[in-house]
């Protein structure tokens, strides 16, 4: 049974696709979720998903849609991977239009699509403003279909803690715990899939779910696997400030014609659409956000002297909104009280994705023999800075490859060498809950866990300075030492979520340390990095991938060349549109 | 308004555990939401008197009303904690688990049996598998807007909290199901496969338990057209029994 079973780590998107493509061809799936997979962090998603189908008659196409990702990220991805998603991307569509996914739709009863950011063509398809949700439900359902037929097994509630690795260093299964009664178990797999999203929280509030805080990839690092592209952070320019989380308005406010503002000598200044006459609001995510600092932060423009800028829809009709936008208008009028169709909102940027991930092969393979990783916890399709709207499409193709390749790595695998490793992983991993549950020093995780996102804001955000990278730095080692000294505010009982949280905050702080330290190395600006000591993208230096290794001493940074067969790297600017430099 | 918000929360060690009732103060800051509560009162686990306590246990994730997690009752309403304003509740809160679900621990339910019903529903579209094959169907937008209403539905559970026939004497599957059954059916694929919701539906626990109090639809915190669609479903069960009656 084990040599034809999958096991598949988080049901967002990414899993919950590489399971279905599993179950279809047969296959067994233990699909392991910390939630009930149809609350994952994919239902956050609000804008919609890219797919070149042209149907504007702008002259768009797969190969335009692939010429925008790897220039809006600067150049960093790996440029056969991003090719063959780009050119899947239209098939996933109207796969998902097949699944029952209540897509906009035109006068015709066609799809509709819209604008996004770092593109001048409609090529975002969307269910109002809640498409990540509708595709997450669209699978879940099928998922729940597998479910009957016997096909997928869901184990939910189960949070990983490692892989399990055979004798020769291939991936034999994962290690999992029970958070109701801690129960911690071995799942038997020819191949694993890890599809565990991003690692928003070490920035403590950020766009994220709270349970994004990547301590799975982070495991995986800890064991061996390689971390790519750590520092390359996406701050979204919009979101509105909270006390538990900074909520994401989403990028399609700007894709229907929604214009930001400050005012400045009495007037609106629309500074994207000066500085950026090309583009306009539709600059990529880092370039808008950097504008919106530099209007706030160093020209002290932001309305009412405070940090925010106005993202203003007054001027669209009220109805029209409803039904192209109307699940972030409600996030809006929910939490702030104010109505987005009367008033301009006001918003400011927050950590949003991450671009760096664990480092897979062209076929999502990581380091790992057998591990595979798919979703935000892998590098592998947005360089360095994601457009809007390729994370949906990022997570579905991923999950699709990864799911294939699982498949063939399981037909060819031969049965484990060395002794069963089960047993082994599952004690070692006992005995780190016996030690965070026998730690009694005075600090608390979560006023640590703060005290951390507080740092990594501040310092390794937007703008980047190399002396604040290296206090930083001193601060982690500071944290993971005083880690040690935590005394859990709930050491016994059901659900003890104190005790799994501590655990999650350790691997927090080792992803923290790749993140940071990715970051001071890197003496360059590009995407999302961004350095005022090194204003220039360094093509000779650091047009190579961050390569993270896990070694007693920290991370180790080793770089790699980056694939780039199809699109010589040009200056990226956004301010006038220079198709001719287009091969 | 006070500086100190007042918190009552209902807590419970387990399944089987005696509930207590825990007090807890604390400092009032702009724009605070029950989830910034909790989350003040795991940084610093002491009730209103002093005493250390351990941090209270409850679901959530995305804190934008979009995943369904964390609902609970408060102020004796199913509703979501992430939108639950401070400012807008009064002097003091008072945060229970959901009544009509397991409690699991402290303000954490199991709602495994929303899942489950939408099994029994067939909830899905049934493809031919998720190679390409091609565009979907075409559809008017405005099905399509009826549809995206329906399909807002976050399993939280709000409906069945609110729902009198939703109790232990009955097994009634509740409201969102009854709508998720009329989601698919709108489909133009899911009603190849209709007569198999609307037979699963007028079963056991299916559409006679519905009482008609209505309780669902001003429950529902993604305004899920819920009275509409079982009366629909209505309709269409009453319409599918007199068919099967006549071919017999």
């Amino acid at each position: 049974m084990d040599r034809k079973n999958i096991v598949i780590v988080g049901g967002g998107l990414a899993g919950q696709m590489a399971a279905v493509r599993a179950a279809e061809q047969h296959f067994h799936v233990d699909l392991v979720s910390l939630v009930p997979i149809k609350r994952s962090h994919s239902v956050c998603a609000q804008g919609g998903i890219n797919a070149a189908v042209n149907t504007k008659g702008e002259g768009d196409s797969p190969w335009e849609h692939f010429d925008d990702t790897i220039y809006g990220g600067d150049f960093l991805a790996n440029q056969t991977p991003v090719k063959r998603m780009c050119e899947s991307a239209p098939g996933i569509i109207y796969l998902f239009d097949r699944m029952g996914v209540p897509f906009n739709r035109t006068a015709e009863g066609l799809l509709d699509f819209r604008r996004f950011g770092g593109t001048k063509h409609h090529r975002t398809a969307y269910a109002g403003a809640t498409t990540g949700q509708q595709l997450l439900y669209a699978l879940d359902e099928q998922v729940r279909r597998y479910e009957v037929a016997g096909q997928i097994t869901k184990h939910e509630g189960w949070e990983f803690l490692s892989v399990v690795r055979d004798g020769g260093g291939a991936c034999r299964g994962v290690v999992a715990a029970n958070h109701v009664d801690g129960a911690i178990r071995a799942f038997r797999a020819g191949a694993v899939i890890l599809a565990t999203g991003g690692p928003g929280l070490i920035f403590g509030r950020s766009t994220n779910s709270v349970i994004n805080t990547g301590a799975a990839a982070a495991a995986v690092y800890l064991q061996g696997g390689v971390y790519a592209n750590g520092e390359f952070i996406q701050v979204h320019p919009t979101a509105i400030p909270g006390e538990d989380k900074l909520r994401l308005m989403s990028e399609s406010a700007r894709g229907e014609g929604g214009r930001v503002w400050v005012p400045r000598d009495g007037k609106p200044w629309y500074f994207l659409e000066e500085m950026y006459p090309a583009y306009g609001n539709l600059v990529p995510r880092d370039i808008a956000t950097r504008a919106i600092f530099e209007v706030c932060v160093n020209q002290g423009l932001g309305v009412d002297g405070k940090n925010q800028v106005y993202l203003d829809l007054t001027h669209i009709p009220a109805d029209e909104l409803e039904v192209k936008l109307g699940g972030i208008l409600e996030i809006y009028r929910k939490f702030t009280g104010e109505d987005p169709a009367r008033v301009p909102m006001k918003v400011f940027p927050a950590v949003h994705y991450s671009m760096g991930g664990l480092w897979v092969d062209f076929d999502q393979m990581t380091s790992i023999p057998g591990l595979f990783a798919a979703g935000e916890c892998e590098y592998q399709y947005h360089g360095g800075n994601r457009l809007g709207a390729n994370s949906l499409l990022s997570c579905i193709h991923g999950g699709q490859v990864a799911a294939r390749a699982a498949m063939d790595h399981v037909d060819g695998v031969p049965a484990a060498p060395g002794p069963d490793p089960y047993d082994a992983e599952v004690r070692r991993q006992e005995a780190v809950f016996e030690e965070i549950r026998s730690m009694d020093g005075d600090e608390n995780p979560y006023r640590l866990h703060r005290e951390l996102g507080e740092v990594m804001t501040d310092n390794v955000t937007v703008v980047r300075h190399n002396d604040r990278l290296d206090e930083t730095l001193e601060r982690i080692a500071e944290f993971k030492e005083r880690w040690r000294h935590i005394g859990p505010p709930d050491r016994d009982g059901t659900l003890n979520q104190s005790l799994y949280f501590t655990r999650q905050l350790h691997h927090m702080l080792e992803l923290a340390h790749v993140i940071a330290l990715g970051a001071r190395l890197r003496d360059e600006s590009r995407g999302a990095h961004y350095k005022p000591a090194f204003p220039s993208r360094d093509d000779d230096r650091f047009l190579k991938t961050t390569l993270a290794t896990h070694t007693p001493d920290g991370p180790r940074i080793d770089y790699e060349d980056v694939d780039i067969q199809y699109l010589p790297p040009r200056p990226r600017v956004y301010d006038v549109y220079r198709k001719e430099d287009r091969p | 308004m006070s500086d100190t918000v007042r918190l009552r929360i209902r807590r419970q060690d387990g399944p089987e555990a005696r509930a207590r009732w825990e007090s807890f103060a604390l400092r009032r800051k702009p724009h605070m939401n029950v989830i910034s509560c909790l989350q003040a009162i795991q940084a610093d686990p002491v009730d209103a008197d002093g005493r250390a306590t351990t941090p209270v246990v409850w679901d959530c994730n995305c804190l934008e009303e979009v995943c369904g997690a964390c609902t609970m009752v408060i102020n004796g309403r199913a509703r979501q904690a992430c939108t639950a304003l401070v400012d807008e509740l009064g002097a003091s809160i008072t945060l229970e688990p959901l009544g009509k679900f397991p409690v699991v621990r402290d303000l954490v339910v199991d709602r495994q049996v929303m899942f489950e019903n939408l099994k029994r529903i067939k909830g899905w579209i049934p493809i031919d598998g998720t190679y390409d094959l091609g565009p979907g169907p075409r559809l008017p937008e405005r099905e399509r807007q009826f549809a995206y209403s329906l399909s807002r539905c976050m399993t939280c559970g709000c409906c069945m909290e609110a729902c009198p026939q939703v109790n232990p004497r009955t097994n009634f599957i509740g409201p969102a199901t009854l709508a998720q059954a009329v989601y698919f059916n709108a489909s133009p694929t899911g009603r190849m496969t209709a007569s198999e919701r609307l037979e699963a539906v007028m079963g056991d626990g299916g559409i006679t338990e519905c009482g008609n109090a209505q309780n669902c639809v001003k429950a529902c915190p993604k305004e899920v057209p819920l009275t509409t669609a079982i009366a629909g479903l209505n309709r269409a069960t009453t319409w599918h029994y007199v068919k099967n009656w006549l071919t017999r």
